[in-house]
């Protein structure tokens, strides 16, 4: 227990916490405030609209093809979502409950893949697409992203805390191996499942570098890119790029809020405990 | 199915976008390229030699590390103190949480366009508020000696909800009795974070300071959108030299080189990771 705070400090203790909250949410509450701003009330400085003009949404959706990007984005993060979950759960099922020859040379090797920053396999990755003829798909967006060591070792570190006599008697019984899986494995990781599935749709929602590489036609474009594409000349209309910003995180946001508490949980038993 | 067989889908997926294109650029980084990226002629090791004598390669690098140190230490320091703040039971602390955690969930491009338009010299807020205070506006992403700090601002605020969670679950895994003892001796509250939170916590603020410079090693979104790389090469970091480079002008050998190097490095940092966590496993 903590020592019970007196009225003052608990005061001070709000007020510190606000300020920190308004400090760490200025970026967000400024481009949710400029996105409602006339572009004179931009160019004079203002930090708030003095007059709200909800059509910059309207606006930034006409002179973009927002709504394709956003479309294009969900795609491609339910698309990467659904497959780390399958190839870290079969992954760290094998990990876990079959035992084969060169298990563990393999987990080693998995695991040394997280030495590999992405960023120094882009040449070779981008040419491999270039050559499949997958450029400007959602094949070539999504699917070098399919498989993470760090799911599989997330998935394993929680398929580790099912008893293994769980899985005795299902043999024993007679239940094979693949329902074993999917009836008893599946089910009992679900909270460990949602982190990963969270984790994996924020990072490829997020994703720049590699859309920038393997796109260049609105058909398969997504929002960062988009992002990107609204700037860049002279004159950038600021209010009606700003609603475009707010569009674009307003997903991960919701997201974030329903999936924090999952995710901090995987945070620690994932990333902190291996 | 066999063990193989659970296996394979994502053994598939690491081997041809992963191990096979890290083998391949170390080989390509041994030849002279064509436009479309094909090993035409052995060079040995004129590539690297090149990449060490270029006039971008090191000073970018030397860059990459200024950033990282002005990155890492700060971001520490703040999310330590948000999660500091925010480790205690009160009415509506997972309102504050969840603010504090928000910036995760803004990408580096959406990120970057916020900040430009906070940059922007005549009518952004921060040279507003400068213009308040009665201080000269200044030059934000212009001036080559200040494009870097901007873009490291942008960069700790984008890393700030992240990080923040990850020292939070660290904190609260520090048992409270721990705490109790501390006050019982009289200890205030600057001293139970000195000799209780910071030691206690020191195993996860290295990892978080691992993963922090190895994040900054791999920037990229930001600085494309903020200043691609300039005013004369001043925010010029590692991974968009590499980009330029191999995307737009088609060196893709020398390119490739660089990406090795690039490796080698955070191969050395998440081998440190490695060491530091496997440390913190005896230590439990």
């Amino acid at each position: 227990m903590k020592p019970v705070m007196g009225r003052r400090s608990r005061v001070l203790t709000y007020a510190v916490l606000v300020a920190l909250a308004l400090m760490t949410a200025f970026p967000v509450l400024y481009a949710l405030s400029v996105s409602l701003m006339s572009q004179a009330d931009f160019n004079a400085g203002a930090f708030l609209p003095s007059r709200p003009e909800p059509a910059n949404y309207a606006r930034a959706m006409e002179s973009f093809p927002l709504l394709k990007y956003l479309a294009n984005s969900v795609i491609m993060s339910l698309l990467v979502t659904v497959a780390l979950l399958v190839t870290s759960s079969t992954a760290a099922f094998a990990f876990t409950f079959v035992a084969f020859r060169g298990r563990g040379i393999f987990f080693g090797l998995i695991i040394a893949t997280m030495m590999i920053p992405w960023e120094a396999t882009i040449i070779v990755n981008f040419q491999t697409v270039r050559d499949l003829d997958w450029l400007n798909t959602f094949a070539g967006l999504s699917v070098p992203s399919f498989a993470t060591a760090f799911g599989i070792f997330l998935l394993r570190q929680s398929f580790l805390t099912l008893p293994q006599d769980l899985y005795d008697a299902a043999r024993i019984d007679g239940c094979p191996r693949r329902r074993f899986f999917v009836t008893m494995v599946i089910p009992l990781s679900r909270p460990m499942l949602a982190t990963l599935a969270v984790y994996g749709f924020l990072t490829t929602w997020n994703k720049y570098l590699w859309p920038l590489l393997v796109t260049s036609d609105d058909r398969v474009r997504t929002v960062q890119i988009g992002l990107k594409m609204m700037q860049g000349e002279e004159m950038t209309a600021w209010p009606v790029v700003m609603a475009a910003v707010v569009m674009a995180i307003v997903p991960t946001l919701v997201v974030l809020l329903f999936g924090v508490r999952s995710l901090q949980r995987g945070l620690m038993s994932g990333a902190l405990k291996g | 199915m066999s063990g193989i067989g659970y296996l394979s889908p994502a053994l598939v997926i690491l081997g041809v976008f992963l191990f096979y294109p890290l083998l391949k650029t170390g080989y390509l980084s041994a030849f002279i390229t064509d436009v479309r990226g094909r090993a035409v002629r052995l060079a040995g090791w004129e590539n690297y030699l090149d990449v060490l004598t270029s006039s971008t390669f090191l000073p970018s690098l030397r860059l990459t590390f200024l950033f990282a140190l002005m990155t890492v230490p700060s971001t520490i320091v703040i999310a330590l103190l948000l999660a500091v703040m925010t480790n205690r039971r009160l009415r509506g602390i997972t309102l504050f949480r969840t603010t504090y955690a928000s910036t995760m969930a803004v990408s580096a491009a959406a990120a970057a366009v916020m900040f430009r338009a906070l940059f922007h010299p005549s009518a952004g807020a921060f040279n507003t508020i400068l213009g308040m205070l009665g201080l000269p506006e200044v030059g934000w992403l212009t001036d080559p000696s200040l494009a870097l700090i901007s873009v490291a601002l942008t960069t700790v605020w984008m890393s700030l909800g992240f990080n923040f969670l990850v020292l939070l679950g660290g904190l609260q895994s520090i048992p409270d009795e721990l705490y109790e003892a501390a006050m019982i001796d009289g200890a205030g509250s600057w001293r139970r974070l000195v000799h209780v939170t910071v030691p206690l916590l020191s195993p996860v603020l290295l990892f978080v300071g691992i993963v922090l410079v190895i994040d900054s090693f791999q920037s990229f979104g930001q600085i494309d959108i903020l200043t691609q790389g300039g005013p004369a090469g001043s925010t010029n970091l590692i991974v968009y030299e590499i980009y330029q480079n191999a995307f737009t002008r088609n060196e893709v050998g020398f390119a490739s080189a660089q990406a090795v190097v690039l490796f080698l490095i955070v191969l050395v940092l998440t081998a440190l990771q490695f060491k530091i966590s496997e440390r913190k496993v005896h230590y439990q």
